[in-house]
């Protein structure tokens, strides 16, 4: 070993990054997740038709099975729907709405649950007690009915969608920020920023806020999944995204009707693209969890 | 302890207030009420008779008084599509949602258990590694695909199991049950399996962790040392002591498991209270959803005020925190 190397230090990221890669689950659901968004975001480049173009699709290729090749000459590896439309085409559109969904209102209830969380524990007291009693009203009802709650009277639409995964998910957050915020509230840097003076709105935002990220960050990537999970189950149910904005809930409800007469497809691989998507995100927060947790570090 | 009740039971109160409240603004000021709750094939004058008739000319907060008074008296409102009041409907459809819960809670202890058991107590082994590995599955699979699925393999692939509806049902305390007749069995396999999926993975992770955490108590040891058959000591001695926790969370979640069948009973088209809602919510019969609304929440309220004077009742702390 020569004398002119340097003992490396390793930054606390680099430490977070190597043992967060320590995981081949971990790794293999990002990966996954990545070529997931991926395809969702290049939808339009690499799908082989455009879905929700009318003029490409034609009648007479509906319900075709796997692997058979169409009119126009597109071999429809997963098959067509009852209108014949490429269902991998489908399934590539049909990501993009449900992510958008699923991330939208995970980071839309990330904010408000945090924002409530932080102002708990900090301002404590009245404000402390009405928002933890707000999350313990909130929490003791199943998502799936407040989610029915509100699209009952709201309607389809997908910004009706976000806002009820919202207001089911916000209590989430807050209790997980709250209770990281009670225990950083006491620390020295914070008692340092109040001598300051420097206003609430500081103290909470940049001082309070970015200490308690790690639960934070745990938390949404779990909220993610099942967000992702909530939408599609709402869309099945016909209460969620609206018909011309498939989700990969609504389509796995197109074939419902089908898979009787055993056309399975058409119900069977936006599922698998969902089952996919869930799980990986899945594999990411796990190790998340793992890596993120104070009480597992030594 | 008293005051502690009477404090629970006024928190229960004021939440149904506000719950009902919602409920209400989510009904009379978020949409139209004329067009909400009465009939669109009533003409011009049928309209104007049908506000007076229904106070839609009062103030909001005499409209509201209107409608606790006459929930009170059980009277939500008449169903636009079948013409029948809006309690007696949803009453009608409640026992086959009940039937399909308590079915997924009967499957989910079924399989829940004995999986959960070997998982505890060969916690190293392939088999329980395997067990673990599926239950994550459980929690994370969107479950309305999986009836699908289920329906795909069992009643289109394989034709064993019929796919949608409740079967030939049999009359028993005045109502009609599946569970009676061979053929309602058969009907109601499939959807109690897809609904007791998420508790399936609940009891084994419950019986694992049980399991792993009694066999290291000195009643067990005690029990071994004695020269106990292995088999005596995991049925009469672990058994009965983890069994307290795995009902206690599987009784916590019979409230979901109604809320959640609204899910399922779509998929296998069960005709309970669930269909029902959604149902009524795709035709827009809005006095059904209020009254399935006002239902659900005040189950809800019950049974987490049971479950509160419960561990009231067996943990003294929650009483003496009450106090101070």
């Amino acid at each position: 070993m020569s004398a002119t190397t340097a003992p490396r230090v390793e930054t606390p990221f680099q430490r977070f990054v190597s043992e967060f890669f320590a995981s081949k689950l971990a790794v293999l659901g990002l990966v996954v997740f990545t070529i997931i968004v991926l395809v969702a975001l290049l939808a339009p480049l690499i799908a082989p038709q455009d879905p929700y173009d009318l003029a490409v699709l034609d009648i007479m290729d509906g319900r075709l099975e796997p692997g058979s090749v169409g009119g126009s000459g597109i071999t429809h590896w997963l098959g067509t729907d009852d209108q014949g439309r490429d269902m991998l085409s489908g399934i590539m559109y049909g990501l993009r709405i449900s992510l958008v969904v699923g991330v939208g209102s995970a980071v839309i209830a990330a904010a408000v649950g945090a924002t409530l969380g932080l102002l708990a524990a900090y301002v404590g007291g009245k404000t402390d007690t009405l928002i933890m009693r707000l999350v313990d009203l909130q929490l003791s009802f199943p998502a799936i009915l407040a989610a029915l709650m509100i699209l009952a009277f709201l309607g389809k639409g997908i910004f009706n969608v976000v806002f009820a995964i919202v207001v089911v998910e916000w209590a989430y957050y807050a209790r997980t920020v709250r209770g990281n915020a009670l225990v950083e509230r006491q620390r020295e840097y914070i008692e340092a920023a109040r001598c300051l003076a420097l206003p609430p709105r500081r103290i909470l935002f940049g001082h309070l806020l970015p200490n308690c990220l790690p639960p934070l960050i745990v938390v949404g990537t779990m909220q993610i999944a099942r967000a992702i999970a909530l939408e599609a189950t709402l869309s099945f149910l016909g209460l969620g995204v609206p018909i011309t904005e498939p989700s990969l809930g609504l389509l796995i409800s197109n074939g419902y009707e089908y898979m009787l007469s055993g056309k399975y497809w058409i119900s069977f691989y936006p599922g698998i693209a969902l089952l996919i998507t869930i799980v990986s995100i899945n594999l990411v927060g796990d190790q998340l969890r793992d890596v993120l947790n104070p009480r597992l570090k030594k | 302890m008293a005051l502690y009740l009477l404090r629970r039971l006024m928190q229960s109160g004021f939440v149904l207030v506000a719950m009902s409240l919602l409920v209400f603004l989510g009904v009379y000021a978020v949409g139209d009420p004329v067009e909400i709750l009465i009939s669109p094939d009533a003409d011009q004058e049928e309209r104007e008779r049908a506000v007076r008739a229904l106070g839609l000319d009062l103030p909001l907060w005499q409209q509201y008084a209107v409608f606790v008074g006459r929930a009170l008296q059980g009277d939500l409102g008449r169903s636009f599509v079948f013409n029948e009041p809006a309690i007696q409907l949803i009453l009608q459809r409640m026992p086959a949602t009940l039937e399909l819960a308590f079915g997924s809670m009967f499957i989910s202890i079924l399989i829940g258990l004995p999986l959960g058991l070997y998982a505890g107590l060969k916690p190293e082994g392939r088999l329980s590694k395997t067990i673990m590995a599926g239950s994550i599955l459980g929690f994370s699979l969107p479950s309305f695909w999986v009836g699908l699925m289920l329906i795909m393999l069992f009643a289109v692939q394989l034709g064993w199991l019929p796919s949608t509806g409740r079967g030939e049902t049999a009359l028993l305390f005045g109502t009609r049950w599946s569970f009676l007749t061979a053929d309602g069995l058969a009907h109601i396999l499939l959807p109690a399996i897809n609904l007791s999926l998420f508790k399936i993975s609940l009891v084994i992770r419950l019986t694992r962790a049980g399991v792993r955490e009694t066999m290291l108590m000195d009643y067990v040891k005690f029990a071994r040392a004695k020269g106990l058959t292995p088999f005596r000591i995991t049925f009469v001695h672990v058994f009965k002591n983890i069994m307290i926790p795995v009902v206690t969370v599987l009784g916590l979640e019979l409230g979901g498991t109604i809320a959640f069948s609204v899910v399922t009973e779509s998929v296998f088209a069960w005709p309970g209270m669930g269909k029902l809602i959604i149902d009524s919510i795709n035709v827009l019969d809005r006095p059904v959803i209020v009254a399935y609304l006002m239902m659900i929440v005040l189950m809800f309220i019950i049974i987490n005020l049971v479950v509160d004077i419960v561990y009231t009742l067996l943990d003294p702390r929650v009483r003496l925190e009450g106090k101070a």
